[in-house]
């Protein structure tokens, strides 16, 4: 039985890899690959915001704000001070890192409500500064980024980028199958489960829950800088509110405490809109009714739902 | 309030509904911080101090009310219990470094070691919402000793577990002890009590009412008073 668990964590990994690597022969044109890179982007937030949300139980409404420092940070860095790109994602996402830390350490004693308002606060804030301090960030106009080179190369084209995220996804969802499966990664999901019992046995819930908080926050800053370099002009509106509930609901519907569900959730919900552009004027209100009726008929999400039901019918 | 207890001997505190058992368990490892008085264990004031002071300190517990991680899987539940032996950097855990494996596949012998100890090995992979009240009941105990615990506090292990079930923790108890673990045990099961208890102390409406073996405490009748009321004593 443990050596099944151990085969179904490679088996998605592998599973997932394989997805990645076989895609392109389906996409005919850079519009699909440019779906296809938004959706990795999006899945690499929500793999970190799922081990927030999903794994350890604490809600963030303003991870939206951490993706947009890490693009910011980086578009910044560049254009204005001549950093070299990857040096600028790598600060970016220290500082985004380093204030997820200091924010995290006073409001993650807040739960529920409280915890999620402290939250939306932080993101909100953050979107105001970048809206409003327009001799740096361009303003609502948003500014334009440098491309991304390295070593004189220079990563440039859906197709180049394409294989870029899709390498980053993969990494991201090894790291994130990584940490739960360890004793941080229990402790976690302990402090989920009981809080009460897992302090009892000696974990430390501020320390674990601001080390969830700092992790989802450096993957939604790296994702936000890749972001910001692929397509090479970035806005406030990927900071915003708004977004910042998007990557929630794709956790949410993907399937609470579960890695490859923050994937699919990511996915569903990248493509979905494109699909439904097809139906003009009704596309949001047909969006709106399968999100209300994927969490009426599959609360607790759609991979744990279906990993379920596969399981009852071998059995 | 005040009592001596000896390394590697079972403590019983009994008293009727309300007598403050639970709150002094709570005190014991941390959950309540005490408005007057000191909590000192082993030479160390943990007074105040948050409840993973106390589990680093040596004090494991197990609830009345199961708190069992639901999420997990019942090794898993036992391997949290370890948590303090479970050193592994933040980078070796994400990495999935060579060495970390190797522990890994260390704590879960030992994990499955334990569960064996108290019965619910057969349970080891299944989730924990899986399992049956008496075997949740035992796995809390497995939980709670795979801290390497010196004292662990076991509130009401046998509540709403039939007679067969009770004399499985009356062994344990007794196992436990024998290993050298100090147990201080909060239990309504009077014969489970007076059966494993070295020492019981009884308590009535938060002051200790009297204590000493099973043998003075059963014959004491301010105990029969306090349990039955004033009327019972007299006739």
């Amino acid at each position: 039985m443990l050596a099944r668990l151990a085969r179904a964590r490679t088996g998605g990994l592998a599973a997932l890899v394989a997805v990645v690597a076989l895609l392109p022969l389906a996409l005919t044109n850079n519009y699909h690959y440019e779906v296809a890179i938004v959706v990795g982007l999006n899945a690499i937030v929500c793999v970190g915001l799922n081990l927030l949300i999903g794994y350890a139980g604490q809600i963030s409404l303003g991870h939206a704000g951490f993706y947009g420092l890490g693009a910011y940070g980086s578009a910044i860095l560049t254009v204005r001070y001549g950093w070299p790109p990857a040096a600028a994602l790598v600060a970016s996402t220290a500082g985004a890192a380093a204030l997820a830390y200091l924010v995290g350490r006073p409001i993650l004693k807040l739960r529920g409500h409280y915890l999620a308002m402290a939250t939306l606060g932080m993101g909100i804030i953050i979107s105001i500064v970048i809206a409003t301090e327009d001799r740096v960030t361009g303003g609502p106009d948003g500014m334009a980024v440098a491309p991304f080179a390295v070593l004189g190369f220079t990563l440039a084209g859906e197709r180049v980028w394409y294989w870029v995220i899709g390498a980053a996804l993969a990494l991201a969802v090894w790291l994130s199958l990584n940490l739960i499966d360890s004793p941080a990664g229990r402790a976690l999901r302990a402090l989920h489960g009981s809080e009460v019992a897992a302090q009892v046995a000696g974990v430390d819930p501020a320390r674990y829950k601001v080390l969830a908080f700092v992790i989802s926050a450096v993957f939604a800053a790296v994702a936000g800088s890749l972001t910001a370099y692929y397509a090479g002009f970035i806005t406030p509106a990927k900071a915003s509110f708004l977004h910042s509930i998007e990557l929630v609901t794709m956790v949410v519907l993907g399937g609470l405490a579960s890695t490859f569900g923050a994937v699919i959730g990511a996915a569903v919900l990248t493509t979905l809109p494109q699909v439904l552009t097809l139906l003009k004027d009704y596309e949001m209100m047909v969006f709106g009714a399968v999100l209300m009726l994927c969490m009426i008929y599959l609360p607790r999400g759609l991979v744990p739902t279906i990993a379920d039901a596969l399981a009852r019918r071998r059995r | 309030m005040s009592f001596d207890v000896r390394p590697g001997s079972v403590h019983s505190i009994i008293g009727p509904n309300g007598a403050g058992k639970t709150t002094l368990l709570n005190l014991l490892n941390g959950i309540y911080a005490p408005s007057a008085g000191r909590i000192v264990y082993d030479g160390r004031d943990l007074t105040g101090t948050a409840p993973h002071r106390f589990a680093a300190a040596g004090i494991a517990r197990t609830f009345q009310n199961l708190q069992i991680f639901f999420n997990m899987s019942a090794l898993e539940n036992v391997l949290v219990g370890g948590h303090l032996h479970a050193r592994c950097g933040l980078a070796a855990a994400l990495l999935r470094l060579p060495g970390r494996t190797a522990a890994e596949d260390a704590y879960r012998a030992q994990a499955l070691e334990l569960m064996r100890f108290v019965g619910v090995e057969e349970y080891a992979a299944a989730p924990a919402d899986a399992l049956p009240y008496g075997a949740l009941k035992r796995l809390e105990i497995a939980r709670a000793l795979a801290a390497r615990p010196k004292l662990v506090l076991l509130d009401e292990p046998a509540a709403g577990l039939n007679p067969t079930e009770t004399a499985a923790i009356d062994e344990l108890i007794k196992r436990l002890a024998t290993a050298g673990v100090t147990v201080i045990l909060v239990e309504h099961n009077m014969r489970l009590v007076m059966g494993v208890s070295d020492h019981i102390v009884v308590l009535d409406y938060g002051k200790k009412l009297t204590e000493g073996t099973a043998e003075e405490v059963r014959n004491d009748p301010r105990v029969i008073e306090a349990y039955l009321g004033a009327a019972a004593a007299e006739t």
